[in-house]
């Protein structure tokens, strides 16, 4: 079975998305030119969620990944309303009271954030009503606290994370009259999701990272090559200060079981997360929820089954690691991507074929012999590598798709090879989880003349 | 080998008496960073002064102290070879298409392998020969052509089997390759010590190199070089010789009076290697794959090979400093398609280890060819550079002809070819060099088919009726910057593309062609000729007759009305121009002349007219349209729009009459149509120009009116034995060697220039004439078509080249125009050519190699044609109904 470029094409640019800022929006000239962004499923359905949009009522521009598990529902919420809750915490007093005012009197609400969707990232109607009325709870309790303060952004991304981790836990416990909804929040809850999602406003960028996926900023140096440089610490047992944290957190008597196989209770693999109750319920509510919940939860061995050691729960985290990074002109790009990119690639290649897709090929470092000893059999090889990258290059219109083709099908000499891009694109679906992860990756441009 | 030549020429004397010259000047070399005392101050004067100190300027200081000519100051900016000259492969090639070039080649090749011996400098001549491979059976057609040059100029060189490539040389590949030529004279050369082989005898000589020293810039007075600028001060001199390579378009532009010097350099890469486990013996052939589009030459035991690849990189399109020229980086990834080439050509090489890339700028000029000769602004101001990545092999030819011109008023050689003032100002842009050159240097390498024109760099200067001709499927050729129309594509009608349609065989134009023939022949066509160069030229009394009766062989003193074809010659007798001229008025003149004359003519007029303010000059090209009415019926056409009689009694053959036509006053028309069939040519000021062409093209209609092209009217000529300017005549061509003794008046009643020259030739014989050979054995569908510059044969023995062709589709045969010489069979010497001698001979024509029997004539078919007409007119009442 074999795919040819056209198809393989097709399926890489299947869900690819590009937005550029307006130029001349008369207002302040935005320090994001623009992103890409795209998504190449391994699971079915995929599990990875991504969101992007523009702060309405406060300036800045939003843009995250969500990496799912045990299902799509956790993500899939996340992606449709952490936005929101942090929007509602970057607003001021008084326009939070304005928006009060309109729901409460019924008039238009002022619009908080416009969208930057594919056509495939779907919202929930059925839910919305639900999300809405937590939201506006909070937002009612951000009212009454009116600590008169401006808000910082940093600690508004953390509250709004914890806020939603928060809410999508009550919802569950509380339940739903309607069973549709009552199952739909459930899920919510017992799934799982990771999320990393950039604020940029102006000169400020402001990562908040819950989990393993990864935000990393490409960064030209003076004499025109690329580096790397991460803007999140991923959460999992890699991460020494996780697991270190973890440890503080639950008594003397569990460090042993805490962490197993490099995974939170030997089950998690990353250690924070939106969701995921059973890492946060005690065990009584757990299976008061499950025994009450209906049917199709009951029948689910997953929701039953109650993690070992467990015993001073809660476990697991939504609340982010915030960075915050003021851009440099130096600064050309920022990708966003969950582990499914970073498990193939190193973040040293993302920034070197991202840069060079971005500044077109002429950037590309000049090969010099210098002193080495260099056959023209080997120089050859070398060319015709280079020439082959710039070929993909022009096959891509999209920064996220170009790094995708990379990931997917590069070969042991960091070059695109059509036979391993066809022969991973037509695995089977249940022998493409075994191979490659969900991959998302936003690539943010930024506009260095602003900056 | 770079380190050993840099030093200071300039000092014989403590070279001399110094055994340890060579590590003293690394030593001072090495140290020489900051600025170094100049051991030798510049004199006040000299005679020439000669800026640049690479091969060109070396080469010419060498053939003019040669010469005789001993007070000359040669500057060089840097050291002495260090620019392009030091970069230089070092491949001396004959392989060269055009025959001047070929001989300069040639020249070079001679003079490097004695420059040794005479100076005692190290050139590195290695008698090494040359393959040029042909992948493909066009390719091998191409070689076969200048195969055929070399042959007759008793160049050794064989057309080749790949296998016998293979016995040349160990490493090649030959499964794709269909032939080669193999030139085994061809040698390799140490450039940069060919240029100081060259120094060091101008030195011996006389010449006084200064290194180190710039040029700021050329002084002038009143049009003529007085002295030369100098970051160390000022030079009087009666010449200057511009030989500064890249840098020649600036310090062109650097004085008050510009000289336009149209060349742009563009980056050049070869690689060098390492030498082989078992070194390459230094005698193997250099390789030339054009259709890989690169070179490869042994060097130190492992090879050099470079390149002319499909996207040339011009740089210094600003205007640089020289040092930049150190800088230059080294590009693999634009490199790799040339690398590419080489392992296919040589796969074996793939082991072996890279020295270096090197990058070095070359200058292209916008026709390919190199640029000598004299300013046509500045007096004294000579120029040779340019030379499109030969300069190696070009050096020492062109180097002499330089000096010849300089010393004796004119080169051995016609190089018209290779004359500044084939340029104007109208070349000079950097935008269009810059887009130029980027065609150019691909073309190097690219099949050289007959007919092709360059795509760059068009559409700049065009006839007020350019949108209206393309507009009915003009297909456009470019004649120094101006756009003329080669034929019509009928509507429906396809071509082949350009690439595609590059053939030495039966073009796809043919039918085309051929139709607009016919209608030319049987009823009326219009050509566009507006790029004609059009001077008028009056005075207040008899000074433009009294001048121009001494500037042109033929009598101008005819009645006020008459057009008079005459030659614009020189003092030996050969065309310098040839030109119709009429006489408008008793004081003033109106002179037609080819396109590409607008430089040179005016130049040579300029010079030579009394400077008298009662006599004006001015170039009128722009002020008029010219359209050319040919055919039986543009008298019916004329006549119509013009209610004017238009009979030959009151309009006889070669008249020029004031009147109007259609609404429009004051247009020129002439009876000459160029082509040696009747019609008119219409001079009309621009502005009148679309409304004349809309009324001619309304009225034709109901004779069968239709637009022809360029190629038509080359066809008619060629046919009727006319010679062109440029093509066929050159200032080596007299009168009396092409038949037109009768546009002489030897007895005019006064002195002209060339007259003593055609007297001794009228009373001795010529020594070449002009000849029109039809072929009689060529099958036009099936055999290679003859181009120009194909030898010639009598009963077998070359007697001269061919210098234009055409198919006559009146004759249904090829024509080709040529001068055949005779040579004496047992010493060469150049002998009287006689009719009889012309008349008794087989002759042949040599088509890349395969020989056609041709007819030799010294008369065209006139009376053939009248007869045949006449009998047309007949017939072509059913003509008008098609």
């Amino acid at each position: 079975f074999y795919l040819t470029p056209p198809q393989v094409n097709s399926i890489l640019k299947a869900n690819e998305y590009s937005f550029k800022v307006p130029e001349f929006d008369g207002k302040n000239v935005s320090s994001v030119l623009g992103f890409d962004s795209n998504q190449l499923p391994a699971n079915a359905p995929i599990e990875d969620r991504r969101s992007a949009a523009t702060c309405l009522q406060t300036r800045g521009m939003l843009l995250g990944v969500f990496d799912g598990h045990a299902g799509c529902a956790c993500a899939q919420a996340v992606s449709e309303r952490l936005f929101y809750y942090i929007a509602v915490s970057l607003l001021p007093h008084e326009t939070l009271l304005e928006i009060e005012n309109a729901v409460e009197s019924g008039r238009a609400l002022l619009p908080i954030l416009q969208w930057h969707k594919h056509p495939n990232d779907y919202f929930s109607k059925e839910a919305s009503k639900l999300y809405f009325n937590s939201l506006r709870t909070y937002w009612q309790e951000l009212i009454d606290l009116n600590s008169g303060e401006t808000t910082d952004v940093k600690e508004a991304l953390i509250n709004a994370f914890k806020r939603l981790d928060n809410d999508i836990s009550l919802e569950a416990q509380v339940g739903d009259p309607n069973s549709f909804l009552n199952y739909l929040v459930l899920r919510v809850a017992f799934s799982g999701a990771t999320a990393c999602v950039a604020h940029v406003d102006g000169v400020d960028l402001h990562i908040a990272n819950t989990g393993d996926s990864r935000a990393m900023l490409g960064v030209q140096e003076e004499d025109g090559s690329w580096s790397a440089v991460n803007l999140s610490y991923d959460h999992n047992a890699q991460n020494e200060r996780e697991v270190e944290r973890v440890k503080t957190e639950h008594p003397k008597s569990e460090e042993k079981s805490l962490v197993k196989q490099d995974r939170l209770l030997g089950l998690l693999m990353p250690f924070r997360a939106f969701g995921d109750v059973k890492f946060k319920w005690s065990i009584e509510l757990q299976k008061r929820v499950v025994e009450s919940g209906p049917d199709q939860l009951n029948d689910n061995e997953y929701t039953k089954f109650i993690p070992p050691n467990y015993h001073t729960p809660p476990y697991l985290t939504a609340e982010p690691e915030v960075i915050h990074h003021k851009l440099r002109p130096q600064d050309k790009f920022l990708v966003l991507a969950t582990d499914g990119l970073w498990e193939t690639m190193h973040r040293q290649d993302v920034a070197r074929i991202v840069g060079e897709y971005l500044t077109g090929v002429h950037h590309q470092q000049p090969i010099a012999v210098g002193g080495y000893k260099v056959t023209l059999g080997q120089m050859h090889g070398l060319l015709t590598e280079r020439r082959a990258r710039i070929s993909s290059v022009f096959e891509d219109q999209n920064a996220a798709t170009h790094l995708i083709r990379h990931a997917v099908g590069n070969n042991e000499f960091g070059t695109v090879d059509h036979e391993r891009l066809s022969k991973m694109l037509s695995l089977p679906e249940e022998l493409a989880r075994m191979y490659r992860d969900d991959i998302t990756i936003i690539v943010v441009q930024f506009n260095s003349h602003v900056i | 080998a770079a380190g050993m030549f840099l030093r200071l020429l300039s000092d014989v004397r403590w070279r001399a008496a110094n055994p340890k010259w060579r590590r003293m000047t690394c030593f001072r070399r090495s140290t020489s960073s900051t600025a170094e005392p100049h051991p030798v101050p510049l004199p006040a004067q000299a005679q020439v002064v000669i800026c640049g100190g690479g091969i060109m300027g070396t080469s010419v200081a060498y053939h003019l102290s040669k010469m005789g000519w001993k007070d000359i100051v040669l500057l060089e900016q840097g050291r002495l070879a260090a620019g392009t000259t030091r970069f230089c492969a070092g491949i001396v090639s004959t392989a060269r298409h055009m025959s001047l070039e070929l001989k300069m080649a040639d020249y070079s090749n001679k003079l490097y392998q004695q420059l040794e011996q005479e100076t005692g400098v190290k050139t590195g001549y290695t008698k090494s020969g040359s393959i040029s491979l042909a992948q493909t059976q066009d390719r091998l057609i191409s070689l076969k052509r200048i195969a055929s040059s070399l042959s007759v100029m008793g160049i050794p060189c064989e057309i080749i089997t790949p296998k016998q490539v293979a016995q040349l040389h160990p490493l090649i590949n030959i499964h794709d390759l269909v032939g080669a030529m193999y030139v085994p004279e061809d040698a390799l050369v140490t450039s940069a010590n060919v240029s100081l082989a060259l120094a060091t005898a101008a030195s011996r000589n006389g010449v006084q190199i200064h290194e180190r020293t710039s040029v700021s810039h050329v002084l002038v007075q009143k049009g003529r070089v007085t002295g030369v600028e100098t970051d160390r001060g000022q030079i009087q001199c009666q010449y200057f010789v511009n030989c500064a390579g890249q840098w020649a378009y600036e310090l062109g532009h650097s004085g008050e009076e510009p000289v336009n010097i149209p060349l742009h350099a563009c980056e050049h890469f070869y690689l060098l290697t390492h030498p082989l486990k078992e070194p390459l013996a230094s005698n193997l052939p250099t390789i030339v794959d054009p259709d890989g589009r690169i070179y490869i030459r042994n060097w130190q035991g492992g090879i050099l090979s470079g390149g002319f690849e499909k996207n040339p990189k011009p740089l210094f399109t600003e205007g640089r400093n020289q040092l930049e020229i150190q800088n230059l980086q080294e590009d693999w990834d634009h490199f790799e398609p040339l690398l590419s080439a080489l392992l296919r050509r040589m796969p074996d090489l793939e082991a072996l280890q890279i020295m270096q890339l090197v990058n070095c700028p070359e200058s292209f000029t916008p026709d390919m060819r190199c640029i000598m000769g004299e300013s046509p602004t500045v007096r004294g101001y000579f120029v040779l550079a340019g030379m499109n990545s030969a300069g190696i092999s070009y050096g020492g030819g062109a180097g002499k002809y330089l000096a010849e011109w300089m010393v004796n008023g004119y080169p051995s050689q016609n190089v018209w070819p290779l004359d500044l003032k084939r340029f104007g100002t109208l070349q000079s842009s950097r935008t269009f060099l810059r887009h130029r050159v980027m065609e150019v240097m691909p073309l190097m390498c690219d099949l050289k088919v007959p007919r092709w024109d360059f795509q760059t760099g068009r559409q700049l200067r065009t006839s007020p009726l350019y949108d209206r001709l393309d507009a009915q499927g003009a297909r456009w050729m470019e004649k120094h910057g101006f756009e003329r129309v080669k034929y019509f594509v009928p509507p429906g009608k396809d071509l082949l593309d350009l690439d595609q349609s590059k053939t030495f065989y039966k073009p796809d134009w043919f039918d085309i062609v051929g139709s607009e023939v016919k209608c030319c022949k049987e009823a009326v066509c219009v050509i566009d000729m507006s790029s004609f160069t059009k001077f008028e030229i009056s005075s207040t009394g008899d000074q433009a007759l009294e001048s121009l009766q001494y500037l042109f062989s033929n009598d101008l003193d005819v009645p006020v009305g008459h057009v008079v074809h005459t030659g614009m010659l020189n003092e030996k007798g050969g065309y310098e121009n040839d030109c119709s001229i009429a006489r408008l008025s008793k004081r003033s003149f109106f002179m037609i002349s080819p396109t590409d004359q607008q430089v040179h003519c005016w130049a040579w007029l300029k010079n030579r007219l009394p400077d008298d303010s009662n006599l004006t000059m001015e170039d009128v090209t722009w002020k008029y349209t010219a359209l050319n009415l040919i055919g039986p019926r543009a008298v019916d056409v004329l006549s119509e729009l013009s209610y004017a009689p238009i009979t030959p009694e009151h309009f006889p053959s070669l008249f020029c009459k004031e009147m109007s036509v259609g609404y429009a006053n004051g247009i020129r028309v002439m009876s000459i149509t160029h082509t040696g069939e009747p019609g008119f040519m219409l001079y009309i000021p621009i502005e009148y120009a679309l409304h004349v062409y809309n009324e001619v093209m309304n009225m034709g209609q109901k004779y069968g009116i239709r637009n022809a092209g360029y190629y038509a009217l080359r066809s008619l000529r060629i046919e009727k034995f006319f010679a062109f300017w440029g093509q066929d005549l050159d200032a080596f061509t007299t009168p009396m060697e092409c038949g037109r003794e009768f546009q002489v008046k030897l007895e005019k009643g006064m002195q002209f220039v060339g007259q003593e020259a055609l007297l001794e030739q009228k009373q001795n014989g010529v020594y070449k004439r002009f000849t029109m050979f039809i072929l009689e054995d060529h099958d036009t569908d099936m055999d290679l078509w003859p181009w120009w510059g194909e030898p010639i044969f009598r009963n077998g023995r070359y007697v001269g080249k061919t210098t234009s062709s055409a198919y006559s589709y009146t004759l249904e045969r090829h024509v080709c125009l040529g001068f055949v010489q005779h040579f004496d069979e047992k010493t060469g010497e150049e002998l009287v050519v006689t009719t009889d001698f012309i008349n008794q001979g087989e002759y042949e024509i040599d088509i890349a190699g395969q020989r056609f029997q041709a007819k030799a004539k010294l008369y065209p078919f006139s009376s053939l044609f009248t007869h045949r007409r006449r009998k047309d007119e007949v017939e072509l009442s059913g003509y008008q109904r098609e």
